[in-house]
């Protein structure tokens, strides 16, 4: 194996809490605020993992495994991504199914241990959660279909290779159709705005943060560091289909980071100038990604 | 041979052993399981040694009845089926004595034993026949023999209502595969598969129509799956979990096994078989979303998971049908493969609910919860068996699902617009699938084990003895295994594809191999997963060491003496699902809610019927009655004109004879 392939996990691992960050400053800005310093994940997370836990008497080792798995997953799943000129650790034809299965599994101990807290509010975020990622994993895995099918590749890091002005100008639409489904379920699976709004106070509208209520200490710690890196690793494959490569591996690698912090900025944009939807409302926005997918598909299959 | 004859031979001596038993539930339960495990243990030996040595053996005696003759073979295709049959059966037998114990002195156990042992033989019997008349004898011992594990429990009304659907039901089915076998033997003269031609053209696409409503109403194909949630959930469950498991499976081996008569198929059947892949998983999960009761829910699985199943056998006869050998390779290594996976998960599911049914007294999972801290063995099989179904990596359930994707990845793309049907089918509809699955097993899961007890039910319970224990452990394990060493395990399915594609053996074998380096990397990433679980469970452990760890109430805004009635039921859980897909589901409500400032009492009530049994089953069964009623006048009870109605007939057979 390659010394450079360790340093995009590395990177990843590194610079993904940055995100939060960088979104947090985004929104201070709009709102005209100074806002929490860059690096103000950094100190939470580490904050966290130097706490004492506090556990509810009702859950089990369901709700210590959880947080355990939901950090492993990002990590096993960040060997399958490659960044920018860098291929990943593991590739391998089909590779990208794995990815997001394994997305599923980091779910599936998300909400039970929501469930094992036996409380309402967490079981009506798990019941969310369920829901709107049942429709946004068909859009996700249509999309990536159809940019299998023009990369002519079957393993992210032949998909994400970044596209060439010939590919732009053959499949151009189906690319940018494919970006903007994957951006939705970006939002999505992010718990971000239209979908979710993180900074909300009130139990009863949150969905991601209404899970981990129970969490405390090195728990939260994990949870909390394996959203950012989930977050990283969608960010990649948007900036992966759309980002072109220009040969170099260093300015590769520079661009790729330099457009994840982009798109962290674009989330903050997103944001601040959007309202969340209706709970009732983000089956439609999601159907608009499956829609956009299948599109896509359409198109490259022509 | 002889092995396998004897096999079949200890199976049906074990059963009739226990029925001579009777009503001495010891005796019977021995002999009862004793000839399933044995019988099970010799007859997959031969199995086995097909499948890895490709030597197919074969034994006939001559019969008397026209076309008949006892001719029994276990090729490769045969053995792919009957190793799950036989182990999922022996492996249940097992707990079937743990299970039945509870009823030993209330119930004639000699006679449970005695048609689960002839529901193995049938089973066996209809996988090893050669000769369409056996073949058909054999389809309705295996037909017949349920209908008395269904109504077991024969006092209460719904499992006398559910024994007489599914006699309806499979008897329908009946009807289509007796056409479909009289077709074919009219055709060449003979009933032995050896000597059947292939059919082609106009004949053969209806012998496929017929194949496809005969044997799709066992496996449980949308809409003729109605017979499936009411069975299932009323047989003891060691025998719902060989229904589910295995039985099933056997309406798709006979479809496989029809359409090797059948000669080149056209891509329409593969798009048929898609549709019908995607729609009866998707709608499957769906109905097992909305329901309640925890082995109905289970039965709905089954109709989803033959789903996954048809669509793998629908990109193989893609496959076959547009020259590809990706296709056909991975869409039939998808297809047994998960078949197997199938057996493995929902076997245990299905003993892990009469684990339940047993250890707490009910299925209802609205009034169950927090039983991971009375029945831990129960939860940690049932959690692996939720993991292997919702197709999640690392476990057996996410392989099979993998090499179906990976197909239609590989070479489905490549033939233009008019494949966007079956791509979007298999793609879009294996993800919509796997999304619910989850959604699905997190609810039954969650709300059945985790959390606190929300009745007296849940609050006694107690974890079950070891007879019953030890089947779920085991298949466990085999779950886990089959995802370990599914590089190793597609290979097997060599011959077998082979046999059922017409592609060389060293075709497949090259396809297979490349299925297996994939699927090894897979392995490689999931032991990577676990290795770090266990690394950071480590971690947290040295982290917390030293560290203040409390036990308090959970979070509930400050509110400090919840009840357990107040958590998140499954409905709950499953409603805003059930909200969306309301235009298939079609879900009853009748609900009182709570009015004014001190509200006395309120109510919910949810209800969701089948709704192809619904609109479209009981419309047609009360217009056939009434049509029928018309004829009443025929049947009034004289004898000596029904002698005469006898004659008649006879005069009226020998006159055609005679023209």
């Amino acid at each position: 194996m390659h010394i450079e392939k360790i340093i995009n996990p590395l990177l990843t691992l590194v610079l993904a809490p940055l995100l939060f960050g960088i979104i947090y400053r985004t929104k201070a800005v709009f709102a005209g605020r100074t806002g929490q310093p860059l690096l103000q994940s950094y100190y939470d997370i580490w904050k966290l993992f130097c706490k004492g836990a506090v556990y509810s008497k009702t859950t089990s080792w369901i709700f210590r495994l959880g947080p355990i798995v939901g950090f492993a997953v990002v990590v096993a799943a960040a060997t399958l991504m490659p960044l920018g000129g860098l291929p990943a650790i593991v590739a391998f034809d089909g590779d990208f199914i794995l990815f997001a299965y394994l997305f599923g599994l980091m779910r599936f101990f998300t909400v039970l241990p929501a469930l094992d807290t036996g409380s309402s509010f967490e079981g009506m975020g798990a019941s969310r959660e369920v829901m709107f990622s049942a429709l946004a994993e068909p859009a996700f895995l249509v999309g990536l279909a159809a940019i299998s099918k023009q990369t002519h590749s079957l393993s992210l890091t032949g998909m994400l290779a970044g596209p060439d002005t010939a590919l732009w100008s053959q499949i151009g639409p189906a690319l940018l159709l494919v970006a903007f489904s994957v951006f939705i379920v970006f939002l999505a699976e992010n718990s971000r705005m239209p979908v979710d709004d993180p900074n909300t106070h009130l139990e009863l509208t949150m969905i991601h943060e209404v899970m981990v209520l129970d969490n405390s200490g090195p728990d939260l710690g994990f949870i909390t560091y394996a959203a950012t890196i989930k977050m990283w690793l969608l960010g990649t494959v948007l900036v992966g289909i759309l980002v072109p490569h220009n040969g170099n591996v260093w300015i590769d690698i520079s661009t790729a980071v330099g457009a994840i912090f982009m798109l962290a900025m674009l989330v903050g944009v997103v944001e601040s100038s959007m309202a969340r939807l209706k709970l009732l409302h983000v089956p439609q926005f999601l159907l608009i990604a499956n829609a956009l997918s299948i599109l896509a598909l359409i198109l490259v299959l022509r | 041979m002889s092995l396998f004859i004897w096999g079949l031979i200890i199976i049906f001596a074990g059963g009739l052993a226990s029925l001579i038993s009777g009503r001495r539930s010891g005796l019977a339960c021995v002999f009862g399981a004793l000839g399933a495990v044995a019988g099970s243990i010799a007859a997959v030996i031969p199995a086995f040694k097909v499948l890895l040595h490709g030597i197919t053996e074969s034994f006939r005696l001559n019969w008397s009845i026209p076309f008949g003759s006892f001719f029994v073979q276990v090729d490769p295709l045969s053995a792919v089926f009957l190793i799950p049959i036989l182990g999922l059966s022996a492996i249940a037998a097992i707990y079937g004595v743990g299970y039945l114990w509870a009823y030993r002195g209330k119930k004639n156990l000699g006679v449970a034993w005695f048609f689960y042992d002839l529901l193995l033989l049938g089973m066996v019997l209809v996988v090893a026949a050669k000769n369409g008349i056996l073949f058909l004898l054999a389809w309705e011992l295996m037909s017949l023999a349920p209908f008395f594990l269904i109504i077991f429990d024969d006092e209460k009304e719904k499992a006398r209502d559910a024994g007489w659907t599914y006699l309806v039901a499979t008897h329908i089915g009946m009807v289509f595969l007796l056409i479909f076998f009289l077709i074919l033997g009219g055709q060449n003269g003979s009933m032995d598969f050896d000597k059947i031609g292939v059919i082609d053209g106009l004949t053969a696409s209806f012998l496929f129509v017929l194949a496809i409503v005969g044997f799709g109403t066992k496996a449980g194909f949308m809409p003729l799956h109605v017979w499936l949630p009411e069975a299932h959930p009323a047989a003891p469950s060691h025998a719902s979990a060989v229904m589910s498991g295995v039985m099933i499976k056997i309406g798709i081996y006979g479809l496989i096994r029809a359409m090797t008569f059948l000669g080149h198929p056209p891509i329409w059947w593969a798009w048929i078989l898609i549709g019908i892949g995607a729609s009866s998983g998707v709608v499957g999960v769906l109905f097992a979303l909305a329901q309640h009761d925890l082995k109905r829910l289970l039965a709905y699985h089954s109709v989803e998971n033959i789903g996954i199943i048809t669509l793998g056998l629908g990109i193989g006869v893609l496959g076959i049908s547009t020259g590809s050998p990706t296709l056909a390779v991975f869409g039939f290594g998808g297809c047994f493969f998960h078949i197997i996976n199938h057996a493995i998960f929902k076997g245990l599911l299905f003993l892990g609910a009469g684990a339940v049914l047993h250890g707490s007294g009910t299925l209802a999972i609205d009034h169950l919860g927090g039983l991971i801290k009375r029945m831990p063995w129960t939860a940690v099989t049932f959690l692996t068996g939720a993991i292997a179904i919702s197709g999640l990596p690392p476990l057996n359930g996410f392989a099979s699902e993998f090499l179906i994707y990976l197909g239609v990845f590989k070479d489905g793309m490549s033939h233009g617009l008019v494949n966007i049907i079956p791509v979007l089918g298999v793609i879009g509809g294996l993800a919509l699938i796997g999304g619910l699955a989850a959604a699905c097993f997190t609810k039954a899961f969650g709300i059945v084990f985790l959390g606190q007890p929300r009745s007296k039910h849940s609050q006694q319970a107690h974890e079950v003895n070891f007879a019953m224990l030890l089947p779920m452990v085991t298949l466990a394990i085999l779950c886990v295994l089959m995802g370990v060493f599914s590089p190793f395990i597609i290979r097997v399915f060599r011959a077998a594809i082979s046999n059922v594609t017409l592609l060389p053996q060293e075709v497949v074998q090259g396809q297979l191999n490349a299925g297996s380096s994939i699927l090894s990397n897979v392995v490689i990433v999931s032991v990577l997963l676990v290795a770090l679980i266990c690394g950071l469970a480590l971690l947290r452990k040295w982290l917390l060491s030293g560290r203040s760890v409390e036990q308090i109430e959970t979070w509930g805004c400050g509110y400090a003496c919840p009840t357990a009635r107040m958590q998140y039921t499954a409905s709950s859980f499953a409603q805003p699902l059930v909200a969306l897909f309301r235009l298939f589901l079609q879900t009853n409500s009748r609900d009182l809610p709570p009015k004014g400032i001190f509200p006395d009492r309120a109510f919910l009530k949810t209800d969701t019927a089948d709704t192809s049994s619904k609109y479209l089953y009981q419309p047609l069964f009360k217009w056939i009655g009434f049509m029928l009623s018309k004829l009443q006048w025929i049947q009034h009870g004289r004898l000596q004109l029904y002698v005469l109605y006898i004659a008649l007939t006879l005069l009226m057979l020998l006159i055609w004879k005679a023209l």
